[in-house]
């Protein structure tokens, strides 16, 4: 490649860029123009301004820039572009973009990808067709009415065609339409979105060869396993280096310098002793070898017990007040004794235990850092990497690989930074690899909760006030510790936005403290809140005398938007404007009464020591409905028989995927409800592998699962969290019908639930 | 020095005989498509043929996998192997994909020794693979399917 051609690409790119698309062909002619996204950043040093790029012998690579887990994402945000652009999917290749700035925000977390990337993936779709039609009318002098695009080739009015490869060259010449010249395809003439396309990585996951984290291999890599610190701040004092090194493979032990503070740890690394070796296995047979002593620090009597005392007097007292509606607290005091009902509900922390622990390549060179992680935020990764290692961050590259899961852990970086530690101490590649226990016990929790909820009933029983607290240490304790109460951001999870159609609401947040890092997991506090909510909601019905669905409609009350302005309360609305994503009851209703009918509500007649729960949440902008049913034997043994899922997401991109999202993060909040618990002692995390940290298995999941997407022309809402908060109560309200117990404290397993 | 019979090939590898055959099979010979979940026996990540029967490659000492035929998901083969993999496609299975290995090995070995499971068969069989995605639904029907097809019917 010259240098002329170069310039005149980059400049070409640059224009493109300018508008807020960023997509490229190939713009050389001859054999020598063949350009990908790859060549590229090789050729102009890391500049991915590209989307798409359209090879002369058409094919298409179309990057997928947010992370892949699990939930689709790589293959749906492309899709949306070989539709709009009249790709043929065949002829179209998936490149997973490194982390860079320029992509926009790549981190994938809050269930942002389509909401925030749909629009734009359109625009680089219809600017790639338009400009190709224009390309073909150039090349025959026609008016570009005359020509349309279908599915790969440029049609004349005449019947003359024109392959997109052939017309490569001068469509990269052109001048990309501006945003008010784009024409969109309509819905009718979409060809994969909606219905779906195979997922990227399908066979690669049935032969083996998908790349996961894990799987890196390169030449002259290293294994490395880390002694970390087992209280927050603890640091060693002893070890036993030579037992280590007389292990066979194994290479270095290394102190970690330490790098998180014993409060506030941020993205840092833990610190402790690494093992070096020739080997994952030979370096975990180093680790045990080492016999560390530790100085366990200022955290060494924390635990989880006298934390949750202080979390439920704290949510027994006044709080902050994050919304006002009336006046709830006159309301209550002024009700009698029998026409108040006040419940106290708890919830624990839990990790978030993928089924591939947080690991990393990194490889420290002159030129800088390169890393391949499967990470949920390749930029986080890339900034704390430059960090660490006090490079600039454009002399570190983060390759991101597949991800065997998520949920929210693999959005910290702290593996990755620990990786690029130890190149650089060993001058050659090392992976870093954490075991299941380190996994468990070095999480970034799920925060542990205690909320306090009160009702004042009127005449008929049926609600006049609501109020509610919440006290739980905040995501961020692990950022700044000065953080001492839940922040109004996250007192938006489910509790600041309740939809009920009631006179007087208060909505408060405790005072509380952290033992642990805290981070977000798969759908946040949106869990906890969700499960005090629905199941207090489900105590009003049984106080009101009312079926739960019936109840749950009037207390929704009639089709309209919600302003939580007009309560004087701050609402984030994940990050939406809330008039383009309100909170629409009418929507919520929608989804309530198509799961109820979906489950048969009061239609069916229930076998013995059946029950069936109801509950309906917004969260990540989407409604989600579930019925649980559950048998609950005489003896308290418990199996769920079915869970019927109604869901409104807005428009949907690829509905098979969205359907799994859907059951999974049902099963996701059905797994926590059921036996996720971590708990801290002197400090530790006792628990650390699947014996004591159990997952939803097979045999315990719903023997039947329904999972409905109601057809929505409004924007895109998130779709991998929205199912998780409403399994929780929907399962609690299931066991109370069933057998009479009302569980106000998870995990469910442990609790005698035996009746009759 | 180990001998091992890895999808149908002869290899030797210089470890301890006590390494697990998970660490060889990764680390050794490349083969990581067997993965690593729990490092005891708890998840089924790791889960590989060892004479047909499913294993898990975690906590078995290579030392015992050698003179056996060990297979792999790379060397996936014969006509319950192909009808799972089918079958995972037809239901759109994976998610995240990283226990699909596991999974899908756990399948076929069901599949070799009962064309026509029971729900609870499956339950059985496969409640010893851990799926964080939780796409057990999809299993249960893709292993329904698969079955349906090796018996010769639901074409």
């Amino acid at each position: 490649m010259t240098k002329s051609t170069t310039i005149e690409r980059r400049s070409f790119l640059r224009m493109l860029a300018g508008g807020g698309l960023a997509l490229a062909f190939g713009t050389q002619a001859g054999s020598a123009a063949l350009l990908s996204c790859q060549d590229v950043r090789e050729a102009e040093a890391f500049v991915p301004e590209l989307w798409v790029t359209l090879l002369p012998s058409g094919e298409v690579k179309i990057v997928a820039h947010r992370s892949e887990m699990g939930t689709g994402i790589a293959t749906s945000l492309p899709m949306v572009v070989a539709d709009e652009m009249e790709a043929d999917w065949a002829r179209v290749t998936i490149e997973q973009a490194p982390g860079d700035a320029r992509y926009g925000d790549q981190n994938t977390d809050g269930s942002r990808s389509v909401r925030q990337f749909y629009e734009i993936m359109r625009q680089v779709g219809a600017a790639m067709r338009q400009m190709l039609e224009q390309a073909a009318a150039n090349r025959w002098g026609v008016p570009v009415s005359e020509c349309k695009a279908q599915l790969h080739e440029v049609v004349h009015t005449s019947g003359k065609k024109l392959g997109y490869g052939e017309l490569a060259t001068e469509a990269g010449q052109l001048e990309k339409p501006a945003e008010s010249e784009l024409v969109f395809k309509k819905p009718s003439e979409r060809r994969y979105q909606g219905k779906g396309v195979p997922i990227r990585d399908m066979e690669g996951i049935l032969d083996g060869t998908a790349q996961y984290g894990a799987d890196v291999r390169i030449d002259g890599m290293k294994y490395a396993v880390i002694a970390r610190p087992p209280v927050l701040g603890a640091t060693p004092t002893s070890f036993d280096r030579a037992a280590a090194e007389a292990i066979p493979g194994v290479e270095q032990v290394l102190e970690m310098d330490a790098h998180a503070p014993a409060q506030a740890p941020g993205f840092n690394p833990l610190g402790g002793v690494a093992v070096i070796a020739s080997s994952t296995w030979a370096a975990m047979q180093g680790r045990e070898a080492l016999a560390v002593k530790w100085d366990l620090g200022p955290n060494a009597a924390a635990g989880t017990e006298s934390q949750m005392e202080m979390l439920r007097a704290s949510s027994r007292e006044n709080g902050e007040i994050a919304r006002k509606r009336g006046n709830a607290v006159k309301a209550i005091a002024d009700a009698p004794d029998d026409k108040v009902i006040r419940a106290e509900y708890e919830a624990p922390y839990l990790a978030h235990a993928s089924m591939e622990p947080p690991c990393a390549v990194a490889h420290v060179t002159e030129e800088g850092c390169h890393c391949w992680a499967p990470t949920q935020n390749p930029q986080a990764a890339q900034g704390t990497v430059a960090q660490v290692l006090n490079l600039p961050p454009n002399q570190v590259r983060v390759d991101v690989t597949l991800l065997g899961g998520g949920f929210g852990r693999k959005s910290k970086p702290d593996y990755v930074a620990e990786a690029a530690v130890l190149s650089k101490k060993i001058g050659a590649p090392v992976q870093v690899f954490w075991s299941r226990e380190d996994d468990i016990r070095h999480d970034y929790y799920h925060s542990v909760s205690a909320m306090q909820l009160e009702a004042a009933l009127g005449e008929d029983n049926f609600p006049t006030a609501w109020r509610a607290r919440s006290s739980f240490p905040a995501i961020g304790t692990s950022f700044n510790p000065a953080a001492d109460r839940g922040s109004g951001f996250e007192l938006d999870l489910g509790f600041k936005d309740v939809p009920w159609d009631l006179p007087h609401i208060q909505v408060e947040s405790g005072k509380s403290s952290g033992v642990v890092r805290v981070g977000w997991l798969r759908s946040v506090c949106n869990i906890f809140h969700a499960f005090a909510a629905h199941s207090f909601a489900d105590e009003l019905a049984q106080a009101a005398g009312m079926d739960s669905l019936e109840f749950l409609r009037k207390l929704i009350g009639p089709p309209r938007k919600i302003d939580l302005a007009k309560d004087d309360a701050q609402y984030s609305n994940y990050g939406e404007p809330i008039d383009k994503h309100p909170i629409d009851t009418g929507r919520m209703l929608a989804v309530l009464n198509r799961a109820a009918e979906m489950s048969g509500w009061g239609r069916r007649q229930l076998a013995p020591n059946r029950g069936v729960g109801i509950a309906v949440h917004r969260s990540f902008l989407a409604y989600v409905a579930n019925v649980v049913e559950v048998e609950v034997a005489p003896n308290g043994r418990l199996s769920i028989e079915r869970v019927d899922i109604a869901c409104d997401a807005g428009t949907v991109l690829h509905e098979e995927r969205v359907r799994g999202q859907m059951s999974g993060g049902v099963l996701f909040g059905l797994s926590a409800a059921l036996h996720g618990n971590i708990t801290v002692r002197d400090g530790a995390v006792v628990q650390s592998n699947f014996h004591d940290y159990p997952l939803l298995r097979m045999s315990e999941a719903p023997k039947e699962i329904n999972v409905e997407i109601l057809p929505s022309d409004a924007p895109p809402s998130g779709v991998g969290e929205a199912g998780t908060p409403p399994a929780a109560p929907a399962l609690a309200n299931a066991i109370y019908a069933a057998s009479g117990h009302r569980l106000r404290r998870l995990p469910i397993s442990g609790q005698n639930l035996a009746h009759g | 020095m180990v001998r091992l019979r890895i999808n149908g090939e002869e290899r030797e590898v210089e470890v301890d005989p006590t390494t697990p055959l998970l660490w060889v099979l990764r680390d050794h010979l490349q083969l990581t498509g067997t993965k690593y979940g729990c490092g005891r026996g708890l998840c089924g990540t790791c889960t590989v043929h060892l004479g047909g029967n499913p294993a898990r490659a975690c906590i078995l000492p290579v030392s015992a996998a050698a003179g056996q035929d060990i297979r792999t998901i790379e060397g996936l083969e014969g006509a319950a192997g192909e009808a799972v993999k089918d079958a995972w496609r037809e239901h759109a299975v994976p998610q995240c994909g990283f226990c699909q290995a596991g999974q899908v090995m756990s399948a076929a070995a069901l599949l070799e020794g009962n064309d026509a499971p029971s729900q609870q068969d499956i339950d059985d069989a496969m409640s010893g693979n851990l799926c964080r995605c939780a796409t057990y639904d999809r299993i249960r029907g893709a292993i329904s399917d698969a079955a349906a097809k090796l018996r010769g019917e639901g074409e």
